[in-house]
């Protein structure tokens, strides 16, 4: 009698302990895949922010350097790519794409000492760059919120449930070998 | 932290007691203790900022300095705080406010000048550590706490010296030997009570240094600008004037260049910039 009430009890206290160990997981992987959203709307607004200076930038530059139509095609295909792109992996590739050809776009500029030395386009550059400090500085908080939630996703026991209750990896942003370059030989310079 | 809370609440009762009035003079005075400190605590920092002489700047007086920080806010996540510049030429930086809802950051416009984008970014990223791990909310409520403890011990002293001489005549006899007791721990621990303040104050300051430093480096993700930063703070010999002795655990880096000496570094409210430097190099 006394052992069955002793059986009984532990059974109901192991069921409360496992409920709530769910409960808490649950909630917790809730909250890191809303840091993750919210993160990535953080990079999305200013991938947004810079595709929108993109056709003003082209027209700027094709009142002074009118022939160089390959390189506005680039660069407007690559615009269109990213404003369509709708996962981390795609906006990131589009991104990337769009770096490359505002890079070709930036180096075709150099011939034409008019369009440099035009206020609009100094102006546009600027705000160019810092947009590009803001998505790297958006893409590291990200980042650190994939890593954080793709970990608690993968760690034991967590990863027993997490499957079931829908929660998937998610992909990182990730910047082109060549911007990491880029990056490098800027702080060696300063 | 919250031993602290009862350790003033405690020296506000003890003082009460010492005053002679029992339980509902203590009750009062924790009253007032209560409204002074939650008045301070609303309004240390535009009062911090007055002292100061702070100006806010919005983004276009000086977008440089509005960028780095809006890019460090980003890659950490947190909303811009406020952003005040101080017109002095020594070189120095603080954050203050309450949560990162309401937060603000103060650089001097000599640090600006002094600095390159790296270093200040560095600044920066230390002064949002700041305001993120919630050390501007520890820091205030301490400096709110520190100065209700040093108001009452006064207040105590002042009292005992000059008030105290007729009262035990008014008592009966078996009181009067219970309230001489209370009376002399309440002396000693109104002359103790500010100096444990200032230590409890400052063990919680240097603490926080280091630990924004290394948070701030992981945000950056390059620790030589702060320490660059550090060193030409540091060896710049101007004192900020209008920095004092209640305000300056708050700045970047000390303030108030004294001398040095071993007392100095019992009662610095920051750890030795040398260290400072080298734990970040080592990162």
């Amino acid at each position: 009698m006394n052992a069955a009430l002793l059986a009984i009890i532990i059974i109901v206290v192991l069921v409360i302990v496992i409920a709530l160990f769910i409960w808490g997981l649950y909630n917790s992987l809730v909250r890191s895949r809303m840091q993750v959203k919210e993160s990535w709307s953080g990079i999305d607004v200013q991938l947004k922010r810079r595709s929108s200076l993109i056709p003003n930038l082209v027209e700027t530059v094709k009142g002074y350097a009118t022939h160089e139509r390959e390189v506005f095609e680039n660069v407007t295909k690559a615009r269109a790519a990213l404003m369509s792109a709708g996962d981390a992996k795609s906006a990131a590739e589009a991104n990337n794409q769009l770096t490359g050809a505002l890079k070709t776009l930036f180096a075709v500029a150099e011939n034409y000492p008019q369009l440099k030395a035009s206020e609009n386009f100094m102006q546009l550059q600027k705000e160019l760059s810092d947009i590009e400090a803001k998505i790297a500085f958006a893409r590291q908080f990200y980042n650190s919120n994939v890593l954080s939630y793709n970990t608690k996703i993968q760690v034991f026991p967590n990863v027993l449930l997490a499957r079931s209750f829908g929660f998937t990896q998610s992909e990182f942003f990730t910047a082109t070998e060549e911007e990491k370059a880029d990056v490098k030989v800027s702080f060696e310079k300063k | 932290m919250v031993l602290f809370v009862v350790f003033v609440a405690a020296v506000v009762e003890l003082i009460a007691l010492a005053l002679g009035g029992g339980y509902i003079a203590g009750i009062i005075v924790l009253i007032f203790a209560g409204i002074f400190v939650t008045i301070s605590y609303y309004s240390s920092s535009s009062m911090v900022l007055g002292i100061s002489q702070a100006r806010e700047v919005k983004h276009d007086e000086n977008p440089d300095l509005y960028n780095v920080v809006e890019n460090l806010c980003i890659g950490s996540g947190m909303p811009v705080p406020k952003i005040y510049i101080i017109n002095d030429t020594a070189p120095n930086a603080f954050a203050t406010g309450r949560d990162p809802q309401h937060a603000t950051i103060a650089v001097t416009s000599g640090l600006l000048q002094k600095l390159d984008k790296l270093e200040l970014e560095g600044v920066i990223a230390h002064e949002l550590s700041h305001i993120k791990n919630y050390d501007i909310r520890l820091m205030t409520l301490v400096v709110v706490l520190v100065g209700l403890v040093a108001l009452l011990a006064d207040f105590m002293l002042r009292f005992t010296f000059f008030g105290s001489g007729r009262r035990p005549s008014n008592r009966g006899r078996g009181e009067g030997l219970g309230g001489a007791l209370i009376l002399i721990i309440a002396l000693v621990a109104a002359i103790l009570a500010p100096i444990a303040a200032q230590l409890i104050k400052l063990a919680i300051s240097r603490g926080r240094e280091y630990l924004a430093d290394s948070s701030g480096a992981l945000l950056t993700r390059y620790p030589e600008g702060l320490a660059r930063a550090l060193e030409k703070i540091s060896a710049d010999k101007e004192p900020l004037e209008v920095a004092n002795k209640a305000t300056e655990h708050l700045y970047i880096t000390n303030p108030l260049k004294g001398h040095k000496s071993w007392a100095n570094n019992l009662f610095s409210t920051h750890p030795p910039i040398d260290e400072r430097i080298r734990r970040l190099r080592a990162m």
